[in-house]
């Protein structure tokens, strides 16, 4: 949270990783509080599987839909090379959430050995989740990667959401077909 | 579509800025919208689609074009509706030809005309094009909301200033605000009135023949003053003196003047910086309330204006100033960049320098970052990938490629960068036609175009290319849909909007019409057919004719789509 009380949420990945779901049900957990929101995404051609980043802010009032260099709180990368586009918005404090993913590209690559050491130049926590592989393995699709990530930041409490607080976002923002798979992705980093 | 957004009663929710457009129209009773998709406005006709089918009392259409759209608005105006018409920055150039003239006679119905900006060119090719210069051009009004409640709000007033000056009136957006979510209050919807809609013969008014057309000239300039007292009273223009001002105090006499998105940066970095200074929200970008800009400077002795690419408030400043404060230090472009849009830490950066405040340097880290460059989808699989591979295929070293506006853009990143030029909407024929020209025989072009693009813009460039004997090759991607801003309906798949199944246009037939040899028409399926796509793109590159491949094969996705209804009914 930085001093003006806003929290600063900045989601990467690929286009298709499902990174509008993230923000969708994250905002509505936000409204549900009570807080204000602003959120920015992108469309179209970036997201043609290409390089995302979406925004999300809370607090008493929040005015930029954009998270200013340096102020995120939480950082989730929906993809592990990704993260190192998060960097911009990180702090010594930030937190990162990374899916051990890898989508290539055809020009760099950077491995997670790399990548860590990158990301340990500015943040203390970068944190590592076989997000894809869990999903995967449980809910036969790695599309849930993100909400597993979100499952796990509400239970170490770096989100100021409990899981139930997610949980009805989650049926607030979708069609009842998704509940199930959504809701288990959740609890699937909750214990 | 968000089902809420056709709530009847006024709730609390959150929208994305282009719902929140879409909310507006609804709440005044929008009875006519016409659009061309192209992102990031796309959103406002995707809803609008959904909204107006089993709808009696709403028109919805996808244009052909955006001129087509412009010209179906002024029609639907001129009859008496309340009309909306929605496009990108670019959009706005191919419509204005009709546009101009639209301001001359003016509108019947209420027209409001959305245009989406998109400053960084997330989602565009071509150029940072700022429509805030068709306020010089064609002297439109311009609203510029920043969130997501002023996307309603400013819809809403646009209409009712529409209806009260007799003239359309455009909503600018940009990215950040047309992508923007946040919380919103709506209204109740209106109850839907009968259309009413006749055309009524009015020569004087609907003819922009000279002589006349010089008064009506005369005319739309006295509406604009008209419209110029109406933004000096309006309170969308919206000037903040801090609360605990102390007139004596130095931040006292610097003021910020701001508009759109760069609001809300500006909000954000005075709270960072924790200062509080005179901030003059202009809701108005034209006519721009001068008189208010003129009060606003004269006591200050710094000014910051805050705005997205070309300084246009900037200058009006400067312009001002002389009149009333010819001392005051202005500030804009010289603090703040003209390329890219704004961040709110530029923003605070410019003000701490004007305020004279020392900013603590961010860690200024070196840091490796990777950039995923967009690409033909993989899960399904894209056909474009066979049409490349063909293409890498059967086209000698050499080749000149022309690309144009559509999915197949993607070609233009690594690893396969493609093209030798790429423009706007067409052009990939236009340019590849004047470069057969200008090198004879020398060199032959192979141009790439879809079939929305096809529709756009594209014909009139091949039937050019036919008539004046190009050799060009053209390759019409002929994947069913305009799918790129996210899979809207066009003349090819016959379907529409607003009817559901329609004749389908037969683009072998069209071009067939064009004058170009029936041997020299190929349809090809590139997945199914690979050889005979190679084999198509040998033949027709040795000949020195015009020749055109369509390359036949619909959408992964939409097939996928397709699939899944059909398992389903």
């Amino acid at each position: 949270m930085d001093k003006n009380g806003t929290f600063n949420i900045i989601v990467v990945g690929v286009g298709g990783q499902g990174l509008m779901t993230l923000l969708k049900i994250i905002s509505q957990a936000a409204f549900d509080a009570g807080l204000d929101v602003k959120t920015s995404e992108l469309h179209g051609l970036s997201q043609r599987g290409g390089s995302v980043s979406v925004y999300i802010r809370f607090g008493e009032k929040v005015f930029s839909p954009l998270v200013p260099q340096g102020q995120a709180d939480l950082i989730l990368a929906l993809e592990q090379q990704e993260s190192l586009n998060g960097l911009y918005f990180a702090n010594k404090k930030t937190v990162f959430l990374i899916n051990q993913q890898e989508t290539p590209t055809m020009a760099q690559t950077a491995d997670k050995a790399e990548i860590e050491q990158e990301l340990k130049k500015v943040v203390r926590r970068a944190i590592f989740l076989p997000a894809s592989n869990v999903c995967q393995k449980e809910l036969g699709s790695d599309v849930f990667s993100g909400v597993y990530l979100l499952g796990y930041a509400a239970k170490k409490g770096f989100l100021p959401f409990k899981r139930e607080e997610l949980e009805s976002a989650v049926r607030e923002t979708m069609p009842e077909k998704y509940w199930e798979s959504n809701l288990k992705a959740l609890e699937l980093a909750g214990h | 579509m968000n089902k809420e957004l056709l709530n009847q009663d006024s709730q609390k929710l959150i929208l994305l800025g282009n719902e929140a457009i879409v909310r507006g129209a609804l709440e005044a009773g929008v009875q006519f919208v016409a659009t061309y998709p192209g992102t990031p406005a796309s959103e406002i006709g995707n809803d609008f689609a959904e909204i107006a089918r089993n709808n009696d009392k709403l028109y919805f259409e996808f244009s052909t074009n955006e001129k087509l759209a412009m010209e179906a608005v002024i029609g639907a105006s001129f009859s008496g509706l309340k009309c909306l018409c929605a496009m990108k920055n670019f959009g706005l150039n191919v419509a204005s030809d009709s546009l101009l003239p639209f301001l001359y006679t003016g509108s019947k119905g209420p027209a409001v005309i959305v245009v989406a900006d998109d400053p960084s060119c997330h989602s565009s090719a071509q150029s940072e094009e700022n429509s805030r210069g068709f306020a010089g051009l064609a002297h439109i009004p311009i609203l510029e909301p920043s969130d997501v409640q002023e996307c309603l709000d400013f819809t809403k007033l646009a209409f009712e200033i529409s209806q009260k000056f007799n003239l359309p009136v455009m909503v600018r957006l940009t990215t950040r605000v047309a992508h923007q979510r946040a919380i919103v209050k709506t209204s109740d919807l209106p109850e839907a009135s009968p259309s009413g809609a006749k055309f009524e013969s009015n020569k004087h008014q609907f003819v922009t023949m000279p002589p006349r057309v010089l008064e009506m000239h005369q005319e739309l300039l006295e509406k604009l003053d008209k419209i110029k007292e109406f933004a000096e009273e309006n309170g969308i223009n919206k000037l903040q003196i801090p609360q605990q001002a102390n007139p004596k105090s130095r931040l006292a006499r610097i003021g910020v003047i701001t508009s759109g998105v760069s609001y809300l940066h500006v909000m954000e970095a005075l709270r960072m910086l924790g200062i509080d200074v005179p901030v003059l929200k202009l809701g108005f970008f034209n006519p721009l309330p001068k008189e208010k800009i003129k009060q606003f400077i004269k006591p200050l002795k710094k000014v910051l204006v805050v705005e997205e690419l070309e300084p246009y408030l900037e200058k009006e400043t400067i312009c001002l100033a002389k009149e009333v404060n010819p001392k005051l230090e202005i500030h804009g472009k010289s603090l703040l960049p003209e390329v890219g849009e704004l961040k709110p830490e530029q923003v605070m950066a410019a003000l701490a320098l004007i305020i004279g405040k020392k900013l603590k340097p961010l860690p200024v880290v070196d840091f490796k970052t990777i950039k995923h460059k967009p690409r033909f989808c993989t899960t399904p699989v894209c056909p474009y990938w066979r049409v490349f591979a063909a293409i890498k295929q059967a086209a000698p070293q050499g080749t000149i490629f022309g690309g144009d506006i559509g999915c197949y853009m993607i070609a233009a990143f690594e690893p396969m960068q493609i093209y030798d030029y790429m423009f706007c909407m067409g052009s990939s024929v236009g340019i590849g036609h004047g470069i057969a020209k200008a090198v004879g025989g020398k060199q032959k072009a192979i141009t790439l175009m879809g079939d929305g693009t096809f529709f756009h813009s594209g014909m009139p460039a091949l039937l050019n290319a036919s008539y004046n004997r190009s050799n060009i090759l053209a390759i019409i991607v002929d994947n069913r849909i305009t799918a790129m801003t996210g899979h809207q309906p066009n003349p090819g798949m016959g379907q529409n909007a607003e009817e559901g199944t329609v004749s389908e246009a037969r683009i072998e037939q069209i071009v067939g019409s064009f004058g170009i040899k029936e041997e020299n028409i190929k349809v090809v399926d590139p997945v199914d057919d690979f050889n005979g796509m190679v084999a198509a793109v040998k033949e027709l590159y040795a000949k020195n004719e015009l020749s055109v491949i369509i390359a036949r094969r619909i959408c992964a996705l939409l097939e996928k789509k397709q699939k899944k209804n059909q398992d389903k009914s």
